[in-house]
C-alpha cells in the first residue's frame, strides 16, 4: 500500500521538513518539504533509506557481558534492559543520591522529555553536547544582547553582505539558509568568507579573508576599529540601545587594520575595501556570529565582537538584518504543553550556576562532570545516560574520558546507531531511526512560526523503540509516571495540543500548522524590552563577566606558533556526513569512505608529502596516530592542518566505518580540561600534531 | 532532436552530491553504480578567492547513441522524445552498451546484474514530475529544461 506522509528529517540535528512516500512499510521516495524546500534534500536526507536498511546498528537491547568496550553483548528483550537500568538507578538513588545520575542529549526541540526525566528522578544534572558545539557563541549572546544564540535568526534573504567567520555553510546545509544565502547572492549580494583554508562556502564568496588559524578575533577587532573610524555605524541605534560604546572605542584604537592584517596574514587595504563595502550595504549587513566556535582560546570573545559588529550596523528587527524570532504568543495563540519538571534544588556537578556563576544553567557543561567524577566533589557521579549524544566522539580524549568514566556504576547509550560511547556502556537501548518513529510535538519560531511534528513513516524495521516510549517505561518502573501523561503519542499530541485548539489533523495538509499568515516584526524603533541583560540594554561591558574576573573586550594575545615539524589540527565537516553518525551509511560511505589530511603544498614539500601520499598524524605526546592520505593544497595555511570529524571509529560491527580515516579527537590528548573560562566551550583547536610521510606508501611489494 | 536537458546552474551548485544520492534511492540502487556525478577542476584563485566550476553529468542521450543498436537484446531504446533508456525485463548485463559508449555511461547494477544507466527519471516525467536529481537538488541549481527549436 502506497502512503505519503509529512515529517521531519533526523540524519542531522538541523532537522529539515520532509515528505517521506512508503510502500509496503518500505521508504521509496524522501524529498524536502514542498512548502517549504521546493523539495529541496541533501546527499544525507535521501540516505534515510539506507540508515533504515542498515543491519550494522543495535537491532535490540544489549547488556554487556565482558569488560567495558570489549564488544561481548547479550542480546535481552525490552523489560529485561528497562528492568536492568531502573534497578541500577534505584540502587544508585540509595547508595548516593539521586543527584549522582547525569543524563546528556544533543539537545534540539524534544529534550524537555529527557530533562523532565532525570529532574523527576531527582538529579539536576541534565546537559547537552553544546559544550563543543554553540557554547561559546551562546554565552557570547547573552552576555552582549541578554538573548542566547537561538534569540536571533538571520534575514540572509533581503540582506546586501553576508559575513561568515569559519561558518561553512554549505557543507553545513541548513537548507533553508542555503536556498536564502543563494538567493541573496543571486540578487547581487555580496558573501565575505573567513577562514583557515577554501571551502565549499567560501567559492561562493565574493571576498576570501585566509587568516592564520586562531587570529579571527584580530580580523573582527581590526573590522570593528575601521568601521568607528570612518563612522559607519548606527549612532542612533547605540544611543537608544546599547552601554558602553565609548569603551569599546578607547579599547579598540589600538587595534588598527594594519595591525590586524598583520596579525593574520592578509592585506591592510582588504580589510579597508571590506568595510568600504559595509558601509555601502549597511544596515542590511549580518555578521554571523558563528555556529561551532568552540574552537580557539578566544572564540568566545571573537564571537562577541562579532554580535558587536551587528550592533554597529543597528541590524537588529530590520529587513536584511537580525530578526528576533516570534512564537506563539507573538500570534496571539496559545503555546503547546511540554513535558516539565522543575530542576531539583541541588548544587549541579559541574558547577554551573554556584562555580561558575556567568553560565547558562541549563545544560551546563559536559566536560566539567569529568572533574566531579575524579574528585568526587562536590558529589559522586555514579551513571551517566547518553540521549544520542557521544561524548567519546564530541569531546577531546576519549581515551582519557574512559578512564573517568570507569568511576560510574552504570553507563547507558540510546541511539540509533552504535556510538564510539555505547560501545564502551553496560546497556544500548536502540532507539528506532527518525523515519520509523513519532516524535513530540514542536514549536518552531521565527518570523512565522509554525507548529511541527515528526510521523513516523514506516514500522521499525528491527526490535527498536521511540524515546517517548523508552521514557516513559523507565519512568514508570522508576515510579515518575505522573510526570509522562500518556501511554500512546497520540495521547501525548493530544495533551500537547489542547491548549492551541489545533489538532493533528490540522498537519495533514502541510506536514505543519502555521500560527500566522503575515510574518511578525516588531517595531525596530521600540526595541527596549527585547534584551535580557540587567540593564535592558544591549551591554558591551558586562557586569557578570565583570563579577566573574572575567573582561568584557579582552586584550588580544596571539596564538601560539606551531613547533618545528608539528601542525595546529583544525577539525570541520563536509556536506555528505554529519559527524560521527553518518560515516557507517552504506551509501554515505560510499561518497566518502574515509577523511584525508589537508596540508599546505609548501608545507609539505618541506616533509616530502606528495599529494595522495599516506601520512602518519601523531598526537603530541605519541599516544595515538593515524594514518591517512595527503590532500596537498595551497589553499590551507601552512600553520594548520584540517581533517572532517566523525571519522577513524573503532566499533567492529560497523564495517565500513572500522578505523576509516583519522580521528581528531582521539588526537586532542591531554584537551579535555582546555576549555574557555569565560565561554564555557571546549577549545577544540589548540591541538598540534606531528605529520609525517608515512612509511605505509608502498616502495614495492615483496610477497608473492 | 531530443527533447530534454538537465542543465546546472553552476553559480547555484554547492558540489554536496546530493543528486548522487537523490538518484541512487529513487532508483533503488546498491552500493556500486552512479546514474549522475558532480565533479569538479582543482581551484583556482580568481581575485583573491579560490574557485572552480562543477560539472554535472549524467547519461546524454545522444541523438545517435551507439549503445542501441549494439544491444543484442534491444533492451537499448532511445524513445521519440530522445530519452534512452533500458528495458530491464531485457536486458541481459552483456555490457555491449558500456564498451560502445564513449564516456562508458551504462553500469552493471551488481544486484540485478543488468545494466543501468539514467533516463531521466522516465516514469517522472511521463507522471508529470522532474527527474530526482532536479526535484530534491539542494540549492535547486539543476534544473529539468524541455527543448524548444528555433
Amino acid at each position: 500500500m502506497k502512503k505519503s506522509v509529512y515529517s521531519i528529517c533526523g540524519m542531522c540535528t538541523v532537522r529539515c521538513p520532509i515528505r517521506v512516500e512508503t510502500e509496503d512499510n518500505k521508504v521509496t521516495w524522501i524529498e524536502g518539504n514542498q512548502h517549504l524546500l521546493g523539495g529541496a534534500l541533501c546527499a544525507k536526507g535521501s540516505a534515510g533509506t539506507a540508515l533504515v536498511a542498515d543491519t550494522e546498528r543495535p537491532q535490540q537491547p544489549l547488556i554487556r557481558e565482558g569488560g567495558r568496550g570489549a564488544g561481548r553483548w547479550q542480546k535481552v528483550s525490552w523489560p529485561t534492559a528497562y528492568d536492568y537500568i531502573a534497578e541500577k538507578m534505584k540502587k544508585i538513588k540509595k547508595e548516593h543520591g539521586p543527584e549522582s545520575v547525569v543524563l546528556s542529549s544533543r539537545g534540539g526541540p524534544w529534550q524537555s522529555m529527557y530533562k523532565t526525566f532525570i529532574h523527576a528522578y531527582g538529579s539536576p544534572n541534565y546537559t547537552d553536547h553544546d559544550n563543543t558545539c554553540g557554547r561559546n557563541t551562546h554565552h557570547a549572546s547573552l552576555s552582549l544582547n541578554g538573548v542566547g544564540r537561538t534569540g536571533f535568526i538571520y534575514d540572509i534573504k533581503n540582506a546586501k553582505h553576508l559575513i561568515l567567520f569559519g561558518r561553512n555553510m554549505f557543507a553545513s546545509l541548513r537548507i533553508a539558509e542555503n536556498l536564502q544565502t543563494m538567493d541573496m547572492l543571486e540578487k547581487g549580494g555580496r558573501l565575505t568568507y573567513v577562514d583557515v583554508r577554501q571551502s565549499m562556502t567560501g567559492l561562493k564568496a565574493t571576498r576570501f579573508f585566509q587568516v592564520r588559524p586562531g587570529t579571527d578575533y584580530a580580523l573582527a577587532l581590526g573590522m570593528i576599529h575601521e568601521i568607528i573610524r570612518k563612522e559607519a555605524f548606527d549612532g542612533e541605534f547605540i544611543d537608544k540601545y546599547v552601554t558602553g560604546f565609548d569603551e569599546l572605542c578607547y579599547f579598540i584604537e589600538q587595534y588598527t587594520p594594519a595591525w590586524a592584517a598583520k596579525e593574520c596574514g592578509i592585506k591592510e587595504k582588504a580589510i579597508k575595501a571590506f568595510v568600504e563595502e559595509v558601509i555601502e550595504d549597511r544596515p542590511k549587513v549580518i555578521f554571523h556570529p558563528g555556529w561551532n566556535l568552540s574552537r580557539y582560546k578566544d572564540s568566545f570573545y571573537a564571537s562577541r565582537a562579532l554580535h558587536i559588529l551587528n550592533v554597529l550596523m543597528g541590524n537588529i528587527e530590520r529587513k536584511g538584518g537580525l530578526l528576533i524570532p516570534k512564537g506563539p504568543g507573538d500570534c496571539g495563540v496559545k503555546g503547546i504543553r511540554n513535558l516539565d519538571c522543575p530542576k531539583p534544588d541541588i548544587k549541579r556537578a559541574d558547577g554551573v550556576g554556584w562555580k561558575y556563576k556567568h553560565f547558562d544553567k541549563g545544560p551546563g557543561l559536559a566536560h566539567l562532570f569529568f572533574d566531579a567524577m575524579r574528585t568526587e566533589d562536590p558529589y559522586p557521579v555514579k551513571a551517566w545516560i547518553a540521549m544520542r549524544h557521544d561524548p567519546f566522539c564530541a569531546m577531546p580524549d576519549p581515551q582519557r574520558q574512559k578512564l573517568l568514566f570507569d568511576q560510574c556504576d552504570l553507563l547507558v547509550s540510546i541511539d540509533t546507531h552504535y556510538s564510539e560511547f555505547g560501545w564502551y556502556c553496560d546497556v544500548i537501548l536502540p532507539e528506532s531511526t527518525y523515519l520509523e518513529r513519532d516524535n513530540p510535538i514542536c514549536v518552531q519560531k521565527g518570523l512565522k512560526p509554525r507548529l511541527a511534528v515528526r510521523r513516523k513513516a514506516v514500522e521499525p524495521e528491527f526490535d527498536t523503540k521511540p524515546a517517548w516510549e523508552i521514557f516513559k517505561q523507565l519512568a514508570t518502573r522508576l515510579d515518575l509516571d505522573e510526570y509522562f501523561p500518556y501511554n500512546t503519542i497520540e495521547d501525548l499530541w493530544k495533551w500537547q495540543l489542547e491548549p492551541t485548539g489545533y489538532t493533528m489533523e490540522d498537519f495533514e495538509e502541510k506536514g505543519f500548522v502555521s500560527l500566522t499568515d503575515e510574518p511578525v516584526m516588531y517595531d525596530a524603533a521600540n526595541l527596549e524590552n527585547q534584551f535580557g541583560t540587567p540593564s535592558g540594554k544591549i551591554e558591551i561591558l558586562s557586569k557578570k563577566l565583570d563579577d566573574a574576573g572575567l573582561p568584557s573586550l579582552k586584550e588580544y594575545a596571539s596564538p601560539i606558533k606551531p613547533a618545528k615539524g608539528m601542525f595546529r589540527l583544525v577539525f570541520g565537516r563536509s556536506a555528505v556526513h554529519s559527524h560521527g553518525h553518518t560515516i557507517n551509511n552504506p551509501l554515505l560511505s560510499e561518497l566518502m569512505p574515509e577523511n584525508s589530511l589537508w596540508i599546505n603544498t609548501r608545507a609539505a614539500k618541506k616533509l616530502g608529502i606528495n599529494k595522495g601520499d599516506l601520512v602518519d598524524v601523531t598526537a603530541e605526546d605519541g599516544s595515538y596516530g593515524g594514518t591517512v592520505h595527503a590532500n596537498v593544497t595551497d589553499f590551507i595555511h601552512p600553520e594548520a592542518v584540517y581533517t572532517v570529524h566523525g571519522f577513524g571509529r573503532q566499533i567492529p560491527l560497523q564495517n565500513r566505518a572500522y578505523h576509516a580515516g583519522l580521528s581528531d579527537q582521539k588526537l586532542m590528548v591531554g584537551k579535555l580540561d582546555d576549555w574557555d573560562q569565560a565561554g564555557g566551550a571546549i577549545n577544540l583547536c589548540e591541538s598540534f600534531v606531528v605529520v609525517r610521510r608515512s612509511v605505509r606508501n608502498p616502495k614495492r611489494r615483496v610477497e608473492l | 532532436m531530443n527533447k530534454y536537458m538537465i542543465y546546472l546552474n553552476k553559480k547555484r551548485c554547492i558540489g554536496c552530491h546530493g543528486c548522487e544520492v537523490h538518484c541512487k534511492t529513487n532508483k533503488n540502487l546498491p552500493v556500486g553504480p552512479y546514474l549522475c556525478e558532480i565533479s569538479h577542476d582543482p581551484l583556482v584563485s580568481v581575485k583573491g578567492v579560490p574557485k572552480t566550476e562543477f560539472v554535472f553529468r549524467s547519461c546524454y542521450h545522444c541523438d545517435d547513441p551507439f549503445c542501441v543498436p549494439i544491444c543484442p537484446t534491444s533492451a537499448m531504446i532511445k524513445r521519440p522524445d530522445g530519452i534512452v533508456y533500458i528495458d530491464q525485463e531485457k536486458c541481459v548485463g552483456c555490457m555491449a552498451c558500456a564498451g560502445a559508449c564513449p564516456w562508458t555511461i551504462p553500469q552493471l547494477n551488481p544486484e540485478t546484474r543488468k545494466a543501468v544507466k539514467c533516463d531521466y527519471c522516465m516514469d517522472r516525467v511521463d507522471a508529470g514530475m522532474k527527474p530526482a536529481c532536479v526535484t530534491k537538488c539542494t540549492t535547486h541549481a539543476l534544473k529539468f529544461v524541455t527543448l524548444v527549436e528555433v
